[in-house]
């Protein structure tokens, strides 16, 4: 049971703080152009991924995927921060479900994460990539999708810390490898066969890959069919949300 | 009637047994202090009947209804007041309120009203567009008990209410308080370490090491010390030493040119003293014994205030550094 009242106030507190704190924003978006501009930029001298496209390119999607990830993964585990400064005490003692909780959190995570995406896909005309109306429709929807989807991913990861000190942890042994393993800066299929298997675990993947089709169309710059894409992100999120819900009623 | 019920209850954390075989009940409208020293077992004790912890063995319900069986229903009838804050810092007073209003799932026709009522009885209503990290420690104790009776509640829980204030704000929040359970019809269930704090509970229970030492109402715990001293100096000592004793049939002492002695009703035998000992009288005084004799006499030990602290003080500095140098 999911109530509308504790999902609307969860949403609307995350996205209140989010406008409130204009450096967050400045910030969140300055690592995704950073990237695109001095890494894809200077890549592009050395790299050429074919399919007639050059390396800053091909690297869009992929940064596009890098907003989601990051501000994805930072809005949920701002949960911990909650427990660390006490708020969630104040929600849990509330008479509402866990699982409202967790949908809330992870439609907060959403909502933040597809707005930088939003702001970031629109810097298409500056790197020559032509997108129709309805291209940017569907670059939207499975941004939404995947969105949802790391977010969730977040709300479990935040379950099993008390505190920050965590945080490095959880950047450097989960965020990039996740970042690196998707596909966003090089085509997985060329990766060793250990590297490969990670790269088909990891949810990431299969995002950046539908970002693919809705940018560049299905050709051959995909690595699977949209169908499998958006198949493994409905059915992790679905996981990674069940999973939360369970790990948030757990009471200690 | 009994409001909160607890029998036999324990919660132990892996060797450590924070509550140990504790048992009471708390009538309805009533002030109930939890008086212990810091790692008695007091926010424990809390955890349990707010339904954040499951005790390890025993029962302990609010309103007929299971802390650990029926969360859904005790967390409907309660409002708490943690140890350290949960106010969100980065949200004014007034967003704060809302964020709970939707949380316990309140009428949006009902809301600004209530609102508007609890920022006027935390007396805030003037600040209440100011973020609350502006704020000082009093002013946001105040906000979370006005925040903690917005769902109108049937039982406030204050855990330690006053930690961390200063003398003033104290006392400010304790005249607050006392009025909370005729103006809200509400039941307050506080803990304290502070001894002249608890003296305006209409009961206590005294906490030790995770047990309950003694319970009663003030007056109660303090008539077991054996009664008020009555000190008194007269122009002649030993007559007046003479006339007392005879007249209540106890011993009188002297120390330092005062006599004293030691009687039940204290209050009620100085007139008779006065009337006894006629123009001799210089100075009477009375002292009755404070919680802190009777916690020193049933624990062996003293409440120190330097035992209990409040982690806020170091977590406003972790997160001032963070906020600055961590996360984006
Ligand atoms: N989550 C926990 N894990 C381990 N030990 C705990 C935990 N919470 C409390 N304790 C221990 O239980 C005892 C009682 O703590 P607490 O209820 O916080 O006391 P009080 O609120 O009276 O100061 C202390 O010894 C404390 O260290
Ligand atoms: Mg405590």
């Amino acid at each position: 049971m999911v109530e509308a009242n504790v999902v609307y106030v969860l949403v609307a507190r995350e996205f209140k703080k989010f406008v409130r704190e204009k450096s967050r924003l400045v910030s969140t978006l300055a690592r995704p152009v950073i990237w695109l501009f001095l890494v894809g930029g200077g890549m592009s001298r050395f790299v050429s991924p074919g399919a007639g496209i050059n390396y800053m390119q091909f690297m869009f999607p992929g940064i596009l995927g890098m907003t989601i990830l990051f501000s994805s993964i930072f809005s949920s585990i701002s949960i911990i921060w909650d427990k660390e400064f006490g708020l969630m005490k104040e929600i849990l003692v509330a008479p509402v479900s866990r699982f409202s909780i967790v949908i809330g959190k992870a439609l907060s995570g959403t909502l933040i994460s597809v707005i930088q995406v939003a702001i970031i896909l629109m810097l298409f005309p500056f790197l020559g990539i032509k997108l129709s109306f309805p291209a940017i429709l569907n670059t939207i929807a499975v941004a939404v999708l995947l969105a949802f989807c790391i977010s969730s991913l977040g709300i479990v990861i935040a379950s099993f810390y008390e505190s920050f000190e965590s945080f490095s942890v959880i950047m450097n042994f989960i965020v990039m490898p996740m970042f690196f393993l998707s596909g966003a800066m090089y085509p997985v299929n060329k990766l060793p066969a250990i590297l490969k298997v990670a790269s088909k675990l990891n949810p990431l993947t299969y995002g950046v890959d539908a970002l693919k089709h809705a940018i560049f169309g299905s050709g051959e710059l995909v690595d699977f069919s949209i169908f499998t894409d958006l198949g493994v992100l409905v059915v992790s999120s679905l996981v990674f949300v069940t999973a939360a819900g369970f790990l948030f009623e757990r009471k200690k | 009637m009994s409001i909160i019920k607890v029998e036999n209850l324990s919660r132990r954390f892996g060797a450590v047994t924070a509550v140990n075989d504790v048992s009471f009940e708390v009538d309805e409208g009533v002030i109930f202090g939890f008086l212990g020293p810091n790692g008695a077992g007091k926010t424990t004790t809390i955890n349990i009947l707010c339904t954040l912890l499951s005790p390890t063995s025993g029962r302990a319900s609010i309103s007929g209804h299971d802390c650990s069986k029926d969360p859904a229903e005790v967390r409907r009838s309660i409002g708490i007041v943690f140890q350290d804050t949960t106010l969100d810092k980065d949200l004014t007073a007034y967003e704060n309120l809302m964020f709970h209003a939707y949380l316990y799932g309140m009428k949006r026709a009902d809301m600004k009203k209530l609102i508007h009522d609890a920022l006027y009885f935390a007396g805030l209503f003037e600040r209440r567009n100011d973020l609350v990290k502006k704020f000082s420690g009093g002013m946001k104790r105040r906000l979370e008990v006005a925040r903690g009776l917005l769902h109108r509640p049937k039982v406030l829980f204050l855990d330690e209410p006053t930690l961390g204030l200063d003398p003033q704000s104290r006392a400010n929040l304790w005249e607050f308080i006392v009025k909370l359970p005729r103006k809200h019809n509400v039941t307050v269930f506080m803990t304290t370490h502070y001894m002249e704090e608890a003296e305006v509970c209409d009961r206590i229970a005294i906490i030790d090491n995770g047990e309950i030492v003694t319970m009663g109402t003030p007056d109660e715990l303090k008539k077991t010390m054996g009664g008020d001293v009555v000190y008194l100096k007269t122009t002649d000592n030993k007559k007046a030493a003479r006339d007392i004793a005879k007249l209540f049939n106890l011993s009188v002492s002297e120390k330092d040119n005062e006599l004293y002695f030691t009687t039940s009703r204290g209050d009620a035998c100085i007139p008779e003293i006065i009337k006894a000992t006629g123009d001799t009288v210089l100075s009477v005084r009375l002292q009755r014994p404070t919680l802190n004799d009777v916690f020193l006499k049933m624990t062996g030990k003293e409440i120190r205030d330097s035992d209990v602290s409040s982690d806020d003080t170091i977590k406003e500095t972790v997160r001032a550094y963070r906020r600055r140098f961590g996360r984006s």
